[in-house]
């Protein structure tokens, strides 16, 4: 049903959809308005931010940027897939680690060592698995490859073995424990917890040069755009539709011929490829990588951004990234007990009392036609309607 | 041999104290397939309690004593309180549970750091547990570890017969084989959940007070343990306590033998490699219950 009609998605049952979620694949006009979007927000982030905020301001929306890449691939795999994965930041890790160990020895120079190894290891010549990261044709391709070779074998195994739900996130969230504690352990060759710091160079450019900060700025928002439109494309595509119904019902997917635990894999890839290249990209914004920006609480923290701004919609994850990370600066800074507090209350009143986030009360507010029941609980982001649409024929 | 034995004491230690922190969950997630995060927050609440206590009482071992009931009843409060609040609302989104549940563990912390400071604090140990036996084979094996092991081993008894023999245990087993069959029998199992809940949670704080004697006692202690904690019981599998008694001490010697044969960080991977592994082969746990209803 769902897979072969080709069904509106999840947050377009209705027939003016949100900007966030455009309804149809083939409407001539949804596409307008996400080209219009999209222009809006390039216009955005390459006219109005660099021309508004200051050196400082900017490098930290460059920093935001990044995480919302990340929201971007959880958006995937979780609203639109419902695999809540705990563990991103394994891959924001591995993607992060292999353009730091690039840098590190770029930044040694040819022949040299990074300078944590004789303190922490008592090295005398460069460990074997380092010596490929001094290639940037290696370093730059892994890092996005390596994440994603790590949630295909990780997915493929687990998936394929049907461990689901809450066993997926609980499997998920120990493999973020454990690269942690293997980081920390191996202090000799990856610096352990201080992780891999004071980054000098890009590629042979100043990092501690505004206007080469400013590149990279540009360079992140670029990509972030890049990443948007992917996301719209896979969401929006035959593919997009059998995740959406692998989500509501895996079983009903697999009795119509497809295999659910491939749909899965793609889109537990794809974010992990997301989240690897949000990795590498912040090395150069931030200057550092470590197992603190990595671990469980980073992971799941990466997790409620998405789920503020609307996990199952476009835009949605994006903004809720960059606004709970922009609150969580503005408020920490000032009150650093509140921010755990609200940041809990946060968790507590989105998840249980506003499944959809933000964008399901956007879309509220532009559709009154909504079932009263649906626009109560915040569901129709969440694509319980179809689900229950769903029923009917067989009834 | 010995060294084979001493890693055989370490592990079933680490397996004790792994087995006392999973038990809560092994009853809770079992019975409502719930993921409470907020379960490592409940073993800090038993942990502070026991602190508090030996603010007023001076003696160790009595203060001890008096905790294991107080701890019980303050952990299993809590776990009543946040059933009441906000799990009974999310029964159908177990996802959504385990994320509300890790905000409410957030706000728990910044509670406990808010009220006993950030800074670890440290209780004092009866003089009968800091000392050592010794046991055949030259080895000598911690009182404290024994005293955890003794009291693991007790809760799994004394937990395993309360299901079996009284009411409200058999009520527990007929919800956790069957939630609606149980339901239409007449079984209220909104108040069974309730009362699972105050056993898994108050199971909680009895290990916060066992943990007392490990270690100090610090506002995240509760984030280091649940994973271990979870992991026990999905590889064990959910429904009943077996599975999680076998795996808490076949990971601990697993981590043990791990620990003695490579480094603390590889033994970690060793172990969820491990479990990785063990899911190939049996995704739904080591045990698993065998019902009618359509899970």
């Amino acid at each position: 049903m769902t897979a072969v009609t080709p069904a509106p998605p999840s947050t377009a049952s209705a027939p003016a959809p949100a900007d966030s979620a455009p309804p149809s694949r083939s409407g001539g006009r949804s596409r307008l308005r996400a080209a219009v979007g999209f222009a809006f927000g390039a216009a955005l982030l390459f006219a109005v931010a660099p021309l508004a905020l200051s050196d400082f301001r900017l490098a930290l929306l460059a920093k935001y940027l990044c995480v919302a890449m990340v929201a971007v691939g959880i958006g995937i795999a979780w609203g639109r897939g419902g695999m809540l994965t705990l563990g991103q930041g394994v891959f924001f890790g591995l993607g992060g680690y292999a353009m730091a160990m690039h840098l590190k020895l770029a930044d040694a120079g040819p022949g040299g060592m990074p300078d944590f190894m004789q303190l922490y290891g008592q090295l005398d010549e460069l460990p074997v698995w380092w010596r490929p990261f001094a290639s940037p044709w290696f370093a730059l391709p892994a890092t996005v490859l390596l994440p994603m070779a790590f949630a295909f074998g990780l997915g493929s195994l687990v998936f394929r073995r049907r461990v689901r739900g809450a066993y997926f996130a609980i499997l998920s969230q120990a493999l973020a424990a454990a690269l942690v504690i293997l980081l920390i352990g191996q202090q000799g060759t990856t610096g352990g917890t201080n992780g891999l710091t004071d980054i000098q160079g890009f590629f042979g450019y100043d990092l501690d040069d505004p206007v080469n900060q400013r590149t990279v700025y540009f360079i992140i928002a670029g990509v972030l755009l890049a990443l948007l439109a992917l996301a719209r494309q896979l969401i929006h595509s035959r593919y997009g539709e059998l995740l959406v119904a692998v989500r509501d019902s895996e079983e009903r997917v697999r009795f119509l011929g497809y295999d659910p635990a491939s749909v899965k894999l793609v889109a537990y890839v794809v974010a992990a490829g997301m989240a690897g290249l949000a990795g590498a990209l912040f090395v150069p914004a931030v200057g550092i990588i470590s197992p603190a920006l990595i671990g469980i609480v980073p992971s799941i923290e990466f997790v409620i951004g998405v789920a503020v701004g609307g996990r199952a919609t476009l835009l949605g994850p994006v903004l809720g990234a960059v606004a709970v990370a922009w609150a969580r600066t503005a408020l920490s800074e000032r009150f650093p007990g509140t921010w755990t507090y609200l940041q809990g209350l946060l968790f507590v009143v989105v998840v249980a009392f506003l499944p959809g986030g933000l964008a399901a009360l956007w879309a509220l507010a532009r559709r009154r036609d909504v079932g009263e029941e649906q626009s109560r609980r915040g569901w129709s982001a969440l694509g319980r309607r179809r689900a229950e649409r769903a029923e009917v024929p067989t009834a | 041999m010995t060294v084979l034995f001493g890693q055989l004491c370490t592990g079933i230690s680490i397996g004790a104290v792994l087995l006392l922190i999973a038990l809560g969950l092994a009853l809770t997630f079992g019975q409502m397939n719930v993921i409470n995060m907020a379960h490592g927050e409940f073993i800090m609440a038993g942990a502070y309690t026991t602190y508090v206590l030996q603010q007023s009482i001076t003696g160790a071992g009595l203060s001890l004593l008096v905790a294991l009931p107080v701890a019980f009843v303050v952990a299993g409060t809590m776990g009543v309180l946040l059933e009441i609040l906000l799990i009974r609302r999310l029964y159908a989104r177990p996802l959504d549970t385990l994320l509300v549940t890790w905000g409410v563990s957030l706000m728990l912390q910044q509670l406990a750091r808010d009220i006993f400071g950030s800074p670890n604090v440290q209780t004092r140990a009866p003089d009968l547990l800091t000392g050592n036996v010794a046991v055949p084979g030259g080895l000598t094996v911690a009182n404290n570890r024994l005293f955890i092991l003794a009291l693991a081993l007790a809760a799994v008894v004394a937990l395993t017969l309360a299901l079996r023999l009284t009411p409200l245990g058999r009520r527990i087993r007929a919800v956790v084989q069957n939630r609606d069959l149980a339901a239409v029998s007449g079984i209220p199992t909104a108040r069974v959940d309730r009362a699972t809940f105050f056993l898994g949670s108050g199971l909680a704080g009895l290990a916060g007070v066992a943990l007392t004697l490990l270690g100090p006692i610090g506002p995240t202690m509760g984030t280091n343990l649940i994973i271990d904690a979870f992991l026990v019981v999905v590889v064990g599998g959910i429904g009943q306590l077996k599975g999680s008694v076998i795996v808490a001490f076949a990971l601990g010697i697993l981590q043990a033998t791990g620990e003695y044969l490579t480094t603390l960080s590889v033994a970690k991977v060793i172990v969820f490699v491990a479990i990785v592994a063990f899911l190939q082969w049996r995704p739904q746990g080591l045990f698993t219950l065998r019902t009618r209803s359509l899970a």
